[in-house]
């Protein structure tokens, strides 16, 4: 057994399958092998298969057992973290509320390209302008669009706030004209009627379904629910965008409002649809065949719509808000109306889109290249202050005796057990300008009573208080690494006749690098995305990109700019990890 | 083996260095009573006379020491009162010490013989700047526990406390937290979500870090990498991924959302610390196990288990003060009704509405103090159990 033995892989463990697997290889390589009476064919277990194939069996066996062990938490994770993180990166670049909310102007203004200040967009841009934005105001989402727009235009949110209250108010004449001409169209029921097509009639569940999408995209909200009305197939053939009006109208009063549909009077946009319509000479045509319900009515509204004047949509909006003039506006809906943008990414760096590309903002509107560059520098200071503490201690505490260094470790290892907030307030009541440092000062004379120093709401504070709190990071890597350097090599160079400083210099300090390195990368990740203590001990000057990160989602509300800002310091952080990974290993992270 | 060589240090040198010394601390004192300069010299002056007089004419150790001791907290405390006092004693017995240390050459008594008196100043100049980081990390827990029975309602040390008055001192803040219900329900908050994020956190770590420790796992890396990222990514991101995906959920503002969320915090911890038991756990005991009779099962619980469960329980404990300590998350994924500790402690502190925070502070080292006692005695023993000596 001894030939079959080297050519197996030699393992200091005990026997594990694949030691068998590689002995059973080469056993088949070698079939004259001595191995009993049987010199050829495969080697066989015990249950008759051969070897190779039931140890191969046993490995697989044995990586699906681990694999196993191992799926509950990897799917708790991705459930858990992953999936918020990916969803984080997915909103910093998704921008479907201006296409959910104005899918009809954002299709008018396609075709459109803004040349030169006064190049209005066309007139059935403010046609649908019009229909989306009375569907927006009776759902309430035309704010939540405008302050979307006024991330990207100031002043976008109040047009669209204002404009919103009057959307009723359009086309008032041409709707008491009707009603004044014939009380049916006050009544509820006779629009249900007249919509349904009658009993019996055939219904265009089609053209339900495509506004029960539309409002399902407006809203977010599921309209799956069965609301008791089904447009009628000759009736939505004949006044396609009353059909389409009163639709919408149905599922929100069923779904939003929920009362029934037979006994709400439609909406003012319904009755304009409804002259618009029979204002098309087709329609009047169509109409003389027309026998469902209410075709009288209809007939006599539509001898009345014929001397209705054509609704000036771009007058009326100019009438409501003259700002409705303004290109940029238009300009800003166009350019946001795809369903993903680099917006908030061009933001996130100071860059806003503009037609002629991104460019860079005004000078003085640039805060965050200030915050990432206030960001990176501040840990990189909070790192060096953690090496230039650190190392001295942990040099002391890997060449002490175990039994005081263990005494000295606890001190490194109490703070590193005590609560983040405990170690924040207690900064707070040291540095204040009633605390206790300049109290002490004071009280030592060394600082004038009332020329207190200022240590706290500014970076001073953030980088004192961050190092004391990241200190042990840095301690316990490069601590574990000069444990393993043999004192005997300094000694050996100093007997060779190097100094104090060569010795150290040239012998000592190149083998703690690791140590350096480790305990750098760990502090630095950790520092470039700390919250709690700037926050508390920052001040203005002293906080951090994370804090404007915070006051966007909760604050201002700016989620998609959040999640931007949140997405470059996550690469920031990756490409960090990786190095950790690549220098360290993610497997010897030690704690404690 | 260092041959140690103790003698006697010339009486000039060491009232030399004792003058530094007294005059550094005469500065202090004199600044404080209004003339840096009389206190600087009157301090190098009394410091080099005290050297004279006990290592030439009153060469008794520990008389000398206690005479000093006495002599200097009389002299402060008529100087500065009650606070003054304990300068005086502090001051007493490093003076009393420091001369006798140098005379009787008991500073070289660790060091090779051959050091020259300047690696010497070199050996002990480096071990004051060491203390001084360590007081640095130390101190401003230390300071903490006073100022929570502060009397007043101030964030620093008043005259009364300073002249070590009791009125300046009473339990208040500690009454407060006691009976304030927002404080009360903070910590039942922090106390019911953190031990099930705990449990939810070892229990799928422990499974995932056996797995992870077998010899064949494919995409090892990757998987590792994934699991350790929520103690990477940092918590801002995290708290901002959880809020957008949780709302979506509808998990935004429950308990169970902060738990999921806590618990997903915790598990890097956990798996680092079982892998690393794991890695030094021989195989050949499950193998022994089965070979005797053994299902995997009661493989697991009668041998493995035991072995790693001192990684488990520091684990288990790094998950619980991570849960019971993190404020980001819980800022963002909870609502007012999740309101933890530590998310009352930072709305206080961004307030600044009261020093009931320092007591709560007070109580927190305490309890991470025995939390830190817990898991150093399980590394040991958990080194003992491998066959290691612990450190």
């Amino acid at each position: 057994m001894s030939k079959l033995k080297s050519s197996g892989q030699q393992t200091a463990d005990a026997p594990t399958p694949e030691d068998a697997f590689h002995e059973a290889a080469a056993l088949e390589d070698h079939p004259s092998a001595p191995r009993g009476s049987k010199a050829d064919g495969p080697v066989l277990s015990a249950d008759g298969t051969p070897l190779k194939r039931s140890l191969n069996r046993a490995l697989r066996m044995q990586k699906l057992r681990a694999l196993m062990l191992i799926a509950p938490l990897l799917i708790f994770v991705l459930v858990t973290f992953i999936a918020p993180i990916a969803d984080m990166l997915f909103r910093s670049v998704e921008n479907q509320i201006v296409s959910n909310t104005l899918p009809r102007t954002t299709q008018a203004l396609a075709g459109w390209e803004a040349e030169g200040a006064d190049s209005a967009p066309p007139e059935a841009a403010y046609e649908a302008l019009y229909v989306d934005l009375f569907l927006a105001a009776e759902a309430k989402e035309h704010t939540r669009l405008g302050t979307r727009l006024n991330y990207e235009e100031t002043g976008l949110s109040s047009l669209f706030r204002s404009s919103g209250r009057d959307m009723d108010d359009i086309g008032e004449d041409r709707i008491d004209a009707l009603e004044d001409a014939n009380e049916a169209w006050e009544e509820e029921g006779f629009w249900y009627t007249l919509m349904t097509g009658g009993e019996g009639a055939a219904g265009n569940t089609a053209l339900l379904d495509e506004q029960r999408d539309r409002l399902e995209a407006l809203t977010g909200d599921s309209y799956a629910a069965d609301i008791g009305f089904v447009p009628g197939q000759a009736i939505s053939e004949l006044l396609p965008r009353t059909a389409r009006a009163y639709a919408a109208f149905a599922l929100y009063t069923v779904v939003e409002d929920e009362d029934i549909v037979a006994e709400e009077e439609p909406w003012e946009r319904v009755k304009i649809a409804l002259t618009q319509d029979l204002r098309d000479p087709a329609t009047v045509q169509a109409l003389a065949d027309y026998d469902g319900p209410g075709a009288e009515e209809l007939r006599a509204a539509a001898d009345l719509s014929g001397g209705f004047e054509e609704i000036d949509f771009k007058q009326t909006f100019l009438e409501i808000d003259e700002d409705w003039g303004n290109v940029d506006n238009w300009q800003t809906i166009k350019m946001y109306s795809p369903p993903f943008t680099s917006g908030y990414f061009l933001n996130a760096v100071d860059m806003e889109k503009t037609p002629d590309g991104p460019a860079l903002r005004d000078e003085d509107e640039r805060i965050y290249g200030l915050l990432f560059n206030r960001t990176l520098f501040m840990s990189l200071v909070i790192t060096g202050c953690c090496i230039m503490l650190g190392y001295p201690v942990a040099w002391l505490l890997a060449n002490l005796p175990m039994r005081t260094a263990n005494i000295l470790m606890i001190l490194v290892l109490l703070p590193f057990w005590t609560s983040l907030l405990v170690r924040t307030s207690a900064w707070k009541v040291m540095l204040q300008q009633q605390g206790v440092i300049n109290d002490t000062l004071v009280w030592l004379g060394l600082v004038d009573d009332a020329s207190r120093l200022i240590m706290i709401n500014n970076q001073f504070g953030t980088i004192v208080a961050m190092t004391h709190i990241l200190l042990p990071f840095m301690i316990l890597p490069m601590y574990s690494v000069m444990q393993t350097i043999p004192p005997s090599y300094v000694r050996a160079a100093r007997s060779l006749g190097a100094t104090n400083w060569t010795s150290f210099w040239r012998v000592y300090f190149p083998q703690s690098v690791p140590g350096i390195g480790a305990g750098s990368i760990l502090v630095f990740i950790l520092s470039i995305g700390y919250y709690i203590t700037p926050e508390i001990v920052g001040g203005t000057t002293g906080t951090f990109i994370s804090n404007r990160i915070a006051y966007h989602i909760s604050s201002s509300l700016n989620w998609g700019l959040a999640a931007a800002l949140g997405s470059i310091l996550l690469a920031v952080v990756l490409i960090l990890y990786w190095a950790y990974d690549k220098i360290v290993g993610i497997d010897n992270v030690k704690l404690g | 083996m260092t041959i140690a060589i103790i003698e006697p240090k010339p009486t000039p040198f060491v009232a030399g260095v004792t003058a530094i010394a007294g005059a550094f601390a005469g500065l202090l004192v004199g600044t404080a009573q209004g003339s840096s300069l009389i206190g600087l010299v009157a301090g190098a002056v009394i410091a080099a006379a005290m050297a004279y007089v006990f290592l030439d004419y009153f060469r008794q150790e520990r008389t000398a020491r206690w005479a000093t001791v006495i002599v200097f907290t009389i002299a402060a405390f008529l100087l500065g009162g009650p606070a003054g006092a304990i300068v005086g004693v502090l001051f007493g017995l490093f003076f009393g010490w420091f001369i006798f240390w140098l005379g009787e050459g008991r500073h070289r008594a660790k060091l090779p013989p051959y050091t020259t008196g300047l690696q010497v100043f070199y050996h002990y100049g480096f071990r004051v700047i060491c203390g001084l980081v360590f007081f640095f990390l130390i101190t401003p827990i230390i300071v903490v526990m006073p100022l929570s029975f502060n009397a007043e309602n101030f964030f620093t040390f008043t005259p009364e406390m300073l002249a070590l008055d009791p009125e300046g001192y009473s339990l208040k803040h500690y009454r407060d937290f006691f009976t304030n219900d927002d404080w009360q329900q903070a910590l039942w908050n922090s106390v019911s979500i953190a031990p099930l994020a705990t449990l939810l956190a070892v229990s799928f770590g422990t499974l995932a870090a056996i797995g992870l420790s077998s010899e064949h796992v494919p995409f090892r890396r990757p998987i590792m990498a994934i699991l350790i990222s929520p103690m990477i990514v940092p918590l801002i991101i995290s708290a901002a991924g959880m809020y957008f995906f949780y709302s979506r959920l509808g998990l935004q503002g429950t308990y169970w959302g902060v738990v999921l969320a806590h618990a997903a915090l915790g598990i890097p911890f956990v798996i680092i610390t079982v892998t690393a038991t794991l890695v030094g756990f021989d195989r050949s005991l499950t193998r022994a196990a089965a070979n005797l009779g053994a299902n995997p099962v009661t493989t697991f619980r009668r041998v493995q288990m035991p072995l790693i469960l001192p990684g488990v329980i520091s684990g288990g404990l790094f998950a619980f003060i991570t849960s019971f300590d993190e404020v980001v998350v819980v800022l963002f994924v909870g609502s007012a009704g999740q309101k933890t500790l530590p998310w009352q402690m930072f709305t206080g502190l961004r307030e600044q509405i009261s020093p009931t925070i320092l007591a709560v502070a007070t109580i927190l080292v305490t309890i991470s103090i025995l939390l830190l006692t817990t898991v150093e005695l399980l590394r040991r023993r958990s080194e003992r159990l491998r066959g290691m000596t612990p450190g």
